[in-house]
């Protein structure tokens, strides 16, 4: 899925996998169950299959990256964030990942319910809609914003429940979701933690990734 | 093992192989669902790639109804190539030289495993009808006892389409401590009542045959030809889909300019059809048809597990590659679907494509690169994967 298709505020980062990626893996500890939702071509699940040897599963919206995924002999089906992920259990796997696909699916605090769920873990990464450059482009120009990470019309856009990261930290709070770490990313790629300033980051991250905990029962 | 004996199906009678047979049940007999104990029952393979010192590269390829064990060579009646033969071989998506291939001639069958057209011991006369009804679990036990008597363990994998499919599900589901991995091809976990219906106009077809004699047609020297052939044609259309047919021969006529006001094969389509009908009755058993057709419409893996479909597959080690094609209607991408999410709801390593192709139901057997990719890299990653397990695969 990786709806977010350009990402050009990330673009200089010189590791074989996108920053945020890269961020994400870094979380994932050795030898887990790992689900990564919205797969794309499985360059993560095949990065953490190699370095942290990882029992990976990938679901993916798009035909062709599923096939490219399995052909590679990686575990991946076609699927839906929407509608597939209410078939798997509780506690399915230790990790599971939605990076960049949030924000495409059409009910997304059904999605984020079932990603705690099923993932004794669950890590998301988002656009931010309260990035400076979103609100210079609203406040000023009175445009819906178009830019490296939001690269699309809005006619056209598969992103259609666009929040901020202050909007999503909100989100967790309402669904009593504890957020265990976040970072942001601001337009350099580099990382930010969230919580030393919010506003700063909800300001001048470009995106945020979110290691969260569903509430305890 | 012993080559078989100078008969031809056609004739009501096993055909004269080439190949491996082995008669199993001889210590404990093989305990069917409908009860009956089968005893000093025949299965009949072939093998291709050699089995490795740890036995672990065994690969069972499963056929399909009208399938054999003939999967990679030439067959000895028809003299058609195998009918895997662009997938089984070296340096193919199953490479006979990294894996040992296995297939045998499913139970019920008619080229040389046991099935209705076989002499019955106790009665010295062909089984016919009083051949036991089988399911795709007797056969899978069959095979089960086979790779016993060949010493093998665990297979690798187990990969079959359609009714092959079926019984890749049934191996995963009642052996998944011997099953690393399971491909099941353009198949469902239980027959549908679509398809229940086309077998049904397929078996009245030959019963209707007055040379079917009730089942005792070998007795009479006689073949219910025509009923079998019209099961074929009606198999056959469902094999195809609309825009293959279309393709293939849409409304052009048979080697005439004009319709014939008549009934003789005008179109196209109904020379082929013809065609495949009398062709088949050439290699292939009536009363097997109607077992073996018997034994899918009674598949129904959920049904054995509360209707709950993911139970059949609860804490299942096997990892499995479920693969549909778009245009096939008989067993639609919805059926492999609803296995991949029994397969989730029981939290399998699954992985799901859906080929596209416009060759209906008979893409599995057909030229198509992207399945055949899938297919090899599928196969690759589980190896790598049972090599990181337990020790390389050599």
């Amino acid at each position: 899925m990786n709806v977010v298709s350009g990402q050009p505020g990330l673009a200089n980062n010189r590791t074989d996998i996108r920053v945020d990626l890269k961020l994400v893996a870094d979380i994932i500890k050795p030898s887990s169950r790992v689900l990564d939702i919205g797969c794309g071509d499985g360059a993560l699940l095949a990065h953490l299959n190699q370095t942290k040897q990882v029992d990976g599963r990938g679901i993916e919206l798009g035909m062709d990256g599923v096939n490219a995924c399995v052909a590679a002999g990686l575990s991946v089906i076609q699927g839906d964030a929407d509608t597939d992920l209410a078939d798997y259990p509780d506690n399915a796997f230790d990790y599971v990942i939605l990076s960049q696909t949030l924000q495409a699916t059409r009910a997304p605090r059904e999605v984020l319910g079932n990603l705690v769920r099923i993932g004794r873990h669950a890590i998301i990464s988002i656009p931010n809609f309260g990035h400076w450059r979103v609100r210079w482009d609203i406040a000023l120009h009175g445009r819906m914003p178009i830019n490296g990470s939001l690269p699309y019309q809005w006619y056209e856009t598969p992103n259609i429940h666009f929040c901020s990261l202050l909007d999503f930290i909100a989100l967790c709070d309402d669904m009593s979701i504890e957020v265990e770490r976040s970072f942001a990313l601001d337009r350099h790629g580099r990382a930010m933690r969230v919580h030393s300033s919010v506003r700063s980051a909800n300001l001048f991250g470009v995106e945020g990734v979110f290691l969260l905990r569903r509430p305890a029962d | 093992m012993d080559s078989l004996k100078n008969r031809s199906p056609a004739n009501g009678d096993s055909p004269n192989l080439s190949g491996n047979q082995v008669v199993l049940g001889c210590e404990s007999p093989l305990v069917l669902d409908c009860g009956t104990e089968l005893s000093e029952f025949t299965v009949a393979y072939q093998t291709y790639g050699t089995l490795n010192a740890l036995r672990n590269n065994a690969v069972l390829v499963c056929h399909a109804l009208t399938g054999d064990q003939f999967v990679a060579e030439a067959h000895p009646i028809t003299g058609r190539p195998g009918w895997w033969g662009n997938i089984v071989g070296s340096g193919k998506a199953i490479d006979t030289e990294r894996y040992f291939v296995i297939c045998t001639n499913i139970l019920g069958g008619c080229m040389g495993t046991t099935g209705p057209q076989d002499i019955n011991p106790r009665t010295a006369k062909p089984w016919a009808l009083s051949f036991p009804v089988i399911t795709i679990r007797d056969m899978v036990r069959a095979q089960a006892m086979l790779l016993d008597h060949l010493e093998i363990e665990r297979l690798f994998a187990v990969i079959g389409g359609s009714l092959g499919g079926m019984q890749a599900l049934e191996w995963a589901s009642s052996y998944p401590e011997r099953v690393f991995a399971a491909v099941p091809i353009a198949t469902a976990a239980h027959h549908s009542a679509q398809n229940i219906a086309f077998h049904e106009l397929g078996r009245q077809a030959i019963m209707a045959d007055p040379d079917w004699h009730g089942g005792n047609y070998q007795l009479e020297g006689l073949t219910p030809k025509r009923g079998l052939a019209v099961a074929r044609m009606a198999g056959h259309i469902t094999y195809h889909s609309e825009t293959a047919l279309t393709r293939k021969f849409g409304r052009r006529l048979q080697d005439r300019d004009n319709l014939t006001y008549g009934f003789d094969a005008d179109f196209q389509v109904e020379s082929y059809l013809r065609h495949q009908g009398s062709t088949f009755v050439e290699r292939f058993d009536a009363n097997a048809y109607l077992y073996i057709t018997r034994a899918m419409d009674y598949f129904d893996l959920a049904a054995r597990h509360g209707g709950v479909l993911a139970e059949a597959f609860r804490d299942t080690p096997v990892r499995f590659c479920v693969i549909s094609f778009s245009s096939d209607w008989l067993y639609s991408t919805v059926e492999s679907r609803t296995v991949v999410r029994a397969l989730n709801a029981a939290a399998a390593n699954v992985s799901f494509v859906e080929i596209t192709s416009d060759q209906g139901h008979d893409s599995f057997l057909l030229d198509e690169p992207e399945f055949f990719r899938v297919l090899s890299g599928f196969l690759n990653g589980a190896a790598e994967r049972l090599a990181m397990a337990s020790g390389a695969m050599r």
